[in-house]
């Protein structure tokens, strides 16, 4: 179990470019698919936590994902996993950085995998609003959902509200609604 | 040795001080630092901390991981980049395990699970807001656009997204390449994506 909880965020480590988000479809692959640690629930209220709380959110996944699966132990391994790449990069290659950046091959690579990233980004929405009851019959559940999802989209995008903020007013609403 | 010491304890303290400031993700990190690091420590100067930080975004990882690691090496070597590391991370890491011991402690209460009912929804949206962000500098034409789709698109399919860093890479030298040999030129970048607080 641990071995495999480092493997996981281990490759999440190395690859992650662009941003947290654009590994959650990596973890959504290893930790619901191939492992089966947990459901597709749980895994976006851990999304919903680490986009909450300070810090790198891949990181802050690892730590809640290793803590759920190992307690405080999975919670380390997992944390030294996800940072391991960044320090053997950083150490191994130290001022070398400044030359490989301007690298026009380094910089064309980066020109297709920004887009591909956001395609990434995409897919994970996807996979989460698939669980979340948004895309199941068209009852009032449902409708609720996309009007939730709308409204925070909104409160993000037009309004420009922390994400905390919206996490929060969406749970007093959820409370509302559901409760 | 007294001495090295005393500086590893005091780049440990100085990054611990940082943690709380990456709420606003890796990049509300820089005046922090630039406060600390230049004007209170004196330890490097404000151009190569910029340097530092733009090179670490171009790296895998995180932002406020990179950054912070490679200050540290910077000014102490191997021991400077632990210590750093450490005070960073230490208060995301404290703060990650007391959020999720509340979270299964409460998790099965009924209003608790109403609300992270709603949440759920929210996720979806934070995503979504993450992918528009990163859309709106990475996607500036009809290539990279359709770049964007076909990477959705084979997830969907079923591909493993490791092989998604390497294709999008590949795309990316590939089209570069295309279009210089016709003669055209690629605008690769305008200016340093910001990514905010997702990274």
């Amino acid at each position: 179990m641990l071995i495999e909880l480092f493997l996981t965020f281990f490759m999440v480590g190395t690859v992650s470019f662009g941003g947290g988000y654009a590994m959650i479809p990596l973890i959504q692959e290893e930790v619901l698919n191939r492992y089966h640690w947990m459901e597709a629930s749980q895994l976006a209220d851990i999304v919903a936590v680490a986009g909450m709380s300070p810090g790198p959110i891949a990181a802050n996944i690892a730590v809640a994902v290793g803590y759920h699966q190992a307690g405080i132990f999975g919670a380390i391994v997992a944390s030294l996993a996800i940072i391991l790449p960044s320090l053997i990069l950083i150490l191994a290659a130290g001022k070398l950085f400044f030359r490989f950046r301007d690298n026009a091959l380094v910089k064309s690579s980066f020109f297709g995998l920004r887009p591909t990233v956001a395609g990434m980004i995409i897919y994970a929405a996807i996979v989460f609003a698939q669980h979340s009851g948004m895309t199941t019959d068209f009852n009032w559940f449902t409708w609720s959902q996309i009007l939730i999802f709308a409204g925070s989209l909104g409160a993000l995008v037009f309004l420009r509200k922390h994400p905390i903020s919206v996490v929060l007013i969406s749970g007093l609403v959820g409370i509302a609604l559901y409760g | 040795m007294n001495v090295k010491w005393q500086q590893l304890g005091s780049i440990f303290l100085t990054f611990l001080k940082m943690g709380p400031f990456t709420f606003g993700g890796g990049y509300a990190l820089i005046p922090a630092i630039e406060r600390e690091i230049v004007d209170k420590r004196k330890w490097l100067s404000s151009r190569e901390v910029a340097d530092m930080i733009t090179v670490s975004g171009s790296v895998p990882g995180a932002v406020a991981v990179n950054s912070a690691t490679f200050i540290g090496y910077r000014i102490a070597g191997v021991g400077g980049a632990l210590a750093a590391l450490l005070g960073i991370f230490l208060p995301t890491f404290a703060l990650m395990i007391g959020l999720s011991l509340v979270y299964l402690h409460i998790k099965d209460n009924p209003k608790v699970e109403a609300a992270f009912l709603s949440i759920r929804a929210t996720v979806v949206a934070l995503i979504a807001y993450a992918a528009i962000k990163i859309g709106k500098s990475a996607i500036v034409d009809f290539t990279t656009g359709a770049l964007g789709a076909i990477a959705c698109l084979l997830l969907l399919g079923g591909i493993h997204p490791i092989w998604l860093v390497a294709f999008g890479a590949l795309a990316g030298i590939g089209v570069v390449k295309l279009r210089t040999l016709r003669g055209k030129k690629t605008k690769l970048e305008e200016e340093e994506p910001v990514y905010d607080y997702m990274i």
